[in-house]
């Protein structure tokens, strides 16, 4: 598990080398306008630059680290990553408790089922103007509206979660004397945990599509602040570097996830880490 | 004898399924003393399962009560270990978890459980697994573990619901062999529900046979057949062959109504 599997990953690789081997020959026999295309070469340039720092490693103004890391990229992947932290804790924090909740008890769960079923299918993004109306500019709307597209997938897993735990568990518990809170924290939540991290994944995902949408309102800073102000200077390249780099946080958050799913779940049946 | 430590009186369990009421246990009276090795034996769908579950406070009696120590079973509770067909150890606790969970509960400090844990372990002939979850165990090993969580409260009283019905028969032979064990040295009150007629002589001091829907006691025997016992002597198999027209007769009256309820179906 730990060895890479170079082989796995080389056969992984053929197929996105080929596409950017014909992008690039598209874009040097010149069918498409850059302005419409650029080719893949100019985007990994403008990647770069983006990457790199702005200003000359003065030793006398800082560490080395700091001066290394002071590129625009790294600024914005950092402001891009804090709103999704943030929004995602307080999103996830509030519907962890509530899912177990309303799935451990049919009385909490119909009670709110209805403003659940009724608030869910709105897209976070339709909560733009309400966010600025409310948070006004900056981090806080961004936040609330990760928040919000975090909370759903999360509760509804976690309800699911909780409603699928096996009764004997819960009996075999109550019979060794386990209180209320006992049953909550050591035996629903554990055995709802698959189910949850999977609701987690979803909301990630979530996040990651409206701290794009979110940071067209009024934030200095960000990958979708970047990529909004790339294109209105029509710098292709540089919309595309962004959203590239978006891929591989993604991919980054992906793997992570798939080690805390192995790490957390090292008990599950079929797993084998 | 010992005196009575479980008291079962005129206990009625009635189900509601459908609008249908199906009297699962009717008029069920038992004195259980200290120290009894009981087992509850009859085809499914005899409410054996169901009288132990009232013992155990999962679903109490529809009328009736079930005394422990003088005191009215109103819910679960560590002073009746139960152990499950299906073992219910908790899969995302280790060995040592699991073993350690009741005592966690009630508050036993870390040194006092690791070393309780530790004992029990060695007794069932866990000590290897201590770090391993359910996952990695056999069924078997399991069930060694699911009665070493329960032996880790000391509750006076053990209820145990088929627990050796999903096992080979070397495994549970086993198993029978180390809960006899197990309880000599203990001297816990067992009640035991089986549908295997060898493994309740192999067991008990005393033999409940009941009865088919509703659930009655047919039956209440004293085994005194000197341990260890030998299921191939004439004294068990004599015992064996009364008990199996017993059981036999319930199980026919089961299966004739599993072929009424196909035919209204």
């Amino acid at each position: 598990m730990n060895k890479i599997n170079w082989r796995a990953t080389a056969s992984g690789l053929i197929v996105p080398i080929t596409v950017i081997a014909l992008w690039q020959l598209v874009c040097v026999l010149g069918w498409v306008s850059p302005l419409k295309l650029p080719s893949p070469l100019a985007v990994a340039q403008r990647w770069l630059q983006y990457l790199s720092p702005v200003e000359a490693y003065a030793p006398e103004s800082g560490s080395w680290m700091a001066w290394a890391v002071s590129g625009e990229l790294i600024r914005d992947a950092m402001g891009s990553m804090y709103r999704v932290v943030i929004g995602f804790l307080i999103g996830g924090g509030l519907a962890l408790p509530i899912g177990i909740l309303m799935g451990a008890n049919q009385r909490i769960y119909d009670k709110m089922y209805i403003l659940v079923q009724v608030l869910r299918p709105i897209p976070p993004s339709a909560y733009t103007p309400l966010a600025m109306l409310w948070f006004g500019l900056g981090n806080p709307p961004a936040v609330f509206m990760i928040s919000i597209a975090a909370f759903f997938p999360v509760l509804i897993n976690t309800i699911v979660g909780v409603r699928q735990v096996d009764s004997i568990y819960l009996r075999a518990a109550r019979n060794l004397g386990a209180s209320q809170s006992t049953l909550f924290l050591r035996v629903m939540l554990p055995a709802a945990t698959p189910y949850i991290l999977a609701g987690v994944r979803i909301a990630i995902g979530a996040a990651f599509m409206i701290v794009i949408v979110s940071e067209l309102i009024a934030v200095p800073d960000g990958l979708g602040f970047r990529i909004n102000e790339a294109r209105e200077y029509s710098w292709t390249d540089k919309v595309m570097a962004g959203m590239f780099t978006i891929g591989l946080i993604g991919l980054a958050l992906d793997i992570g996830m798939n080690k805390l799913n192995n790490y957390l779940l090292r008990w599950h049946r079929g797993l084998e880490s | 004898m010992n005196p009575t430590q479980i008291q079962v009186q005129a206990v009625n369990k009635i189900f509601k399924t459908g609008g249908k009421e199906v009297v699962a246990l009717r008029d069920i009276n038992l004195d259980i003393p200290e120290g009894q090795f009981v087992c509850l034996l009859g085809p499914s769908g005899c409410g054996k399962s169901t009288l132990l579950n009232a013992v155990a406070g999962f679903a109490l009696p529809s009328t009736g009560a079930i005394t422990v120590n003088g005191a009215t079973v109103v819910g679960p509770g560590p002073d009746r270990g139960m152990v499950f067909q299906e073992y219910a150890l908790f899969p995302w606790m280790t060995v040592e978890q699991n073993i350690g969970f009741g005592l966690e509960i009630k508050g036993m400090d870390k040194a006092d459980i690791h070393k309780r844990v530790g004992d029990l372990l060695g007794m069932l002939g866990l000590s290897d697994f201590r770090q391993r979850f359910p996952k990695d165990l056999s069924g078997g090993m399991r069930q060694r573990v699911a009665i070493a969580r329960v032996l880790a409260l000391d509750s006076p009283i053990m209820l145990m619901d088929e627990p050796f019905g999903a096992l080979d028969a070397l495994t549970r032979r086993n198993l029978q062999d180390e809960l006899l064990r197990i309880w000599a040295e203990l001297k816990k009150t067992i009640i035991f529900v089986t549908h295997s007629i060898e493994e309740a002589i192999y067991l008990a001091d005393r033999i409940v046979v009941m009865t088919y829907r509703p659930g009655t006691v047919k039956r209440d025997i004293l085994v005194d057949l000197p341990r260890l016992r030998d299921p191939s002597s004439a004294p068990f198999n004599a015992l064996k062959r009364e008990l199996g027209q017993m059981v036999m007769e319930e199980q026919q009256r089961h299966h004739n109504d599993e072929l009424k309820m196909a035919a209204v179906d």
